[in-house]
């Protein structure tokens, strides 16, 4: 134990000294619990190792490794139309990723993005069915507000069992996703389903004032803008507003935040009302935007990817906007090697990879080795 | 059969699953780790059952496959939190998504094959002839006998057993069990491997006793359910009994409540055991606001030997 610099360090001797005198070189291992910003290199270093991992398995399938990654990149950034394809995809991963940062800055676990963004997308979807002749311009916000309202409703439900009752919320909002999932079918298959559908499940379609402006002939739409703006405000509510600040002392150090006054349970409240809110506005977002009707697996798991967004962004806003970009050409990468007859869960296995190699290589960080001579006492 | 007979029948059923992966959940959290990869867990027990039994026919193969394989995920779990002090909760997301992702890339050709057999049935002839019992212990299987012979075994093993006393140390004060000469290190390594091996079992019991097909995401957020119910048993293997087979009740009263024409749409009745996992989790946190709730009191903070915190 060495406390020599102010540190708490501690020790793991990877080599076990010998049990006689003299002087002897040792290698040691150090645990440095002060090394907690790691560099900004870790997230790439992550994600070629993941890369690697991942490559192992493919060549396992009989595959080349190299020829489906870059048919994955290909498919995502190497076309114009591919490049549109990631930014939509980028768009709820931007949205739930945020949702996602906010809560985590207070150590607040949320994971049920990918339900909350259903429940958004059934909401903006109902008024549609029940509001179906109104502007183009009062049905939009109307099902934005529906959106983020449904969210935020999905979000209290998590928070409330853990500020009253203790419960972790992680658990609670995962039961959540399953049961806005089910409630999803429950709609496309039942009262919401399109009588001139063919029986398929599903909504009908939207009207063109009821979707979302998009961008020139692609499928880009505004809701990249829903994004970016909710990036910038984010950012400055952090950095430069007395609630921004009562969050990243509570994610400093919630015991000091607590003895200062701050109402932890509130804040709580409030940052899964926003992370579910954001996550509406994606749900929202996607129905009027990309699929313009409701139906069944709105969300390739967006919600889950999102959590990795936030978590390799480091919860920085501007590295959430890079990470989202990353993972949608990710999934888009994940649909483009299924024209080689590969499965697009080559793109999950690789996020999951992607997030193991990120948490180790954080924490390997804060060990440091150390070289040095002892003085060995007590020989035989 | 009457129907509380066919519902015992399917609630244990439905609950063997549950009742592993929450054994496995317990003995990962009596040792003090958190484990949230169950689901991940389960679905790669699944998937390597799948394929070892579909490609070999041998179901000890396949089963021995699937411990390994799970094993080896819990010693990568342990690595992280127990070596590199790594956030506990972000490792088990990481292999609940890694899990799935790779179960439905390894799964993928064998999605849909019928497995060659399901988990043989223990015949115990003496036991069958009793009238009422006789029904339900005549439809369990090997893995169910063995989930039984479990729980007697671990809460021996936790309450009765020296081996017990140092588990629960660990978890409970690892910097006191550390001073008295007892192995932190090697005993969280040893419980979380044997508890993923559990929870991989969980998964091979899914696919061989409930559904008998591979399928993308098949577990449908039983290993979450487990997880919950660690908490619900209190961290007690002779509870986990009961919450299991409650679940597994639960489970399949919503698929005969359809079958029996009811008219409320199956989806709704799908939701039960999840709402239920929440009301019930919401009604012990209420219950127990001002009692210890039985946490192992270091669940989930890394030990570091030397440090103060």
């Amino acid at each position: 134990m060495s406390l020599e610099n102010g540190r708490n360090t501690a020790a793991v001797v990877l080599e076990p000294i010998p049990a006689y005198s003299g002087k002897r070189f040792s290698l040691r291992l150090e645990y440095d619990a002060s090394r907690i910003r790691s560099p900004w290199w870790t997230p790439i270093v992550s994600i070629i190792l993941a890369l690697l991992l991942c490559a192992l398995f493919i060549a396992a399938n009989g595959m080349n490794p190299v020829m489906v990654y870059e048919k994955m990149f290909r498919g995502a950034f190497g076309t114009a139309y591919g490049l549109t394809e990631t930014m939509v995809k980028a768009i709820p991963l931007l949205l739930c990723g945020l949702g996602i940062a906010v809560a985590y800055r207070i150590s607040v676990w949320n994971i049920g993005a990918e339900g909350q963004l259903t429940v958004g997308a059934m909401a903006a979807t109902a008024v549609t069915i029940y509001f179906p002749n109104l502007s183009s311009f009062w049905s939009l916000s109307l099902m934005l507000l529906f959106g983020i309202a449904a969210g935020a409703l999905w979000g209290l439900l998590t928070a409330i069992p853990r500020t009253h009752f203790g419960v972790n919320e992680l658990i609670t909002s995962l039961m959540l996703n399953y049961v806005a999932l089910l409630a999803l079918d429950y709609v496309v298959f039942g009262p919401w389903k399109d009588p001139k559908g063919f029986n398929f499940p599903g909504s009908p379609m939207f009207t063109s004032a009821q979707s979302l402006p998009v961008l020139g002939s692609t499928r880009l739409h505004i809701g990249l803008l829903f994004g970016l703006i909710a990036v910038v405000i984010y950012y400055l509510m952090i950095r430069f507003t007395k609630w921004g600040y009562e969050l990243r002392l509570i994610g400093a150090n919630p015991v000091a935040a607590r003895y200062a006054g701050i109402h932890i349970k509130r804040h709580i409240i409030i940052v899964m009302l926003i992370s579910g809110g954001l996550a509406g506005i994606a749900g929202m977002a996607e129905v009027s935007g990309v699929t313009h009707k409701l139906m069944q697996g709105i969300s390739p798991g967006y919600g889950y990817t999102a959590i990795i967004v936030a978590w390799l962004a480091k919860l920085n806003p501007l590295g959430l906007i890079v990470t989202s970009v990353l993972f949608g050409g990710l999934i888009v990468g994940g649909y483009s090697v299924q024209t080689i007859g590969l499965p697009s869960s080559i793109s999950e296995m690789l996020q999951g990879s992607i997030l193991f190699f990120l948490i180790a290589g954080d924490m390997i960080y804060r060990f440091r080795i150390r070289h040095s001579r002892v003085q060995l006492k007590g020989g035989r | 059969m009457d129907f509380t007979t066919q519902l015992l029948i399917a609630a244990i059923s439905a609950g063997t699953p549950l009742l592993l992966a929450t054994l496995g959940g317990i003995l990962n959290e009596r040792a003090g780790i958190i484990q949230l990869g169950a689901e991940g867990l389960m679905l790669m027990g699944a998937v390597t059952t799948c394929i070892v039994y579909i490609r070999s026919g041998n179901l000890l193969l396949a089963l021995l496959a699937t411990v390994t394989i799970t094993a080896v995920l819990g010693l990568l779990h342990s690595f992280l939190c127990v070596t590199l002090r790594a956030n506990q909760t972000m490792s088990g997301l990481a292999m609940t998504l890694f899990g799935s992702g790779l179960s439905a890339y390894l799964g993928k050709p064998i999605s849909g094959i019928p497995l060659p057999g399901t988990s043989p049935k223990l015949h115990l002839v003496w036991l069958e002839n009793v009238p009422v019992i006789g029904k339900i212990f005549g439809n369990m299987d090997y893995l169910t006998w063995f989930s039984l012979l479990l729980v007697l075994a671990l809460h021996l093993l936790i309450h009765r057993t020296s081996w017990g006393l140092h588990l629960r140390a660990v978890g409970d004060s690892p910097a006191t069990a550390d001073v008295m000469g007892i192995r932190v290190q090697l005993i969280r390594y040893s419980y979380v491997i044997i508890g993923a091996a559990l929870i991989g079992l969980a998964g091979a019991d899914m696919v061989l006793a409930y559904a008998p097909t591979w399928n993308e995401g098949l577990t449908a957020g039983r290993g979450w359910i487990a997880v919950g119910l660690v908490i619900f048993a209190r961290w007690n293997p002779l509870r986990a009994l009961f919450c299991a087979y409650f679940f597994g009740a639960l489970d399949s009263l919503g698929f005969r409540i359809q079958l029996l024409g009811s008219a409320v749409p199956p989806y709704f009745l799908k939701m039960i055991p999840y709402l239920v996992t929440i009301l019930v989790l919401m009604y012990l946190g209420y219950r127990n606001r001002n009692k210890p709730s039985g946490t192992p009191e270091s669940l989930g903070v890394p030990y570091i030997r030397e440090q103060r915190f």
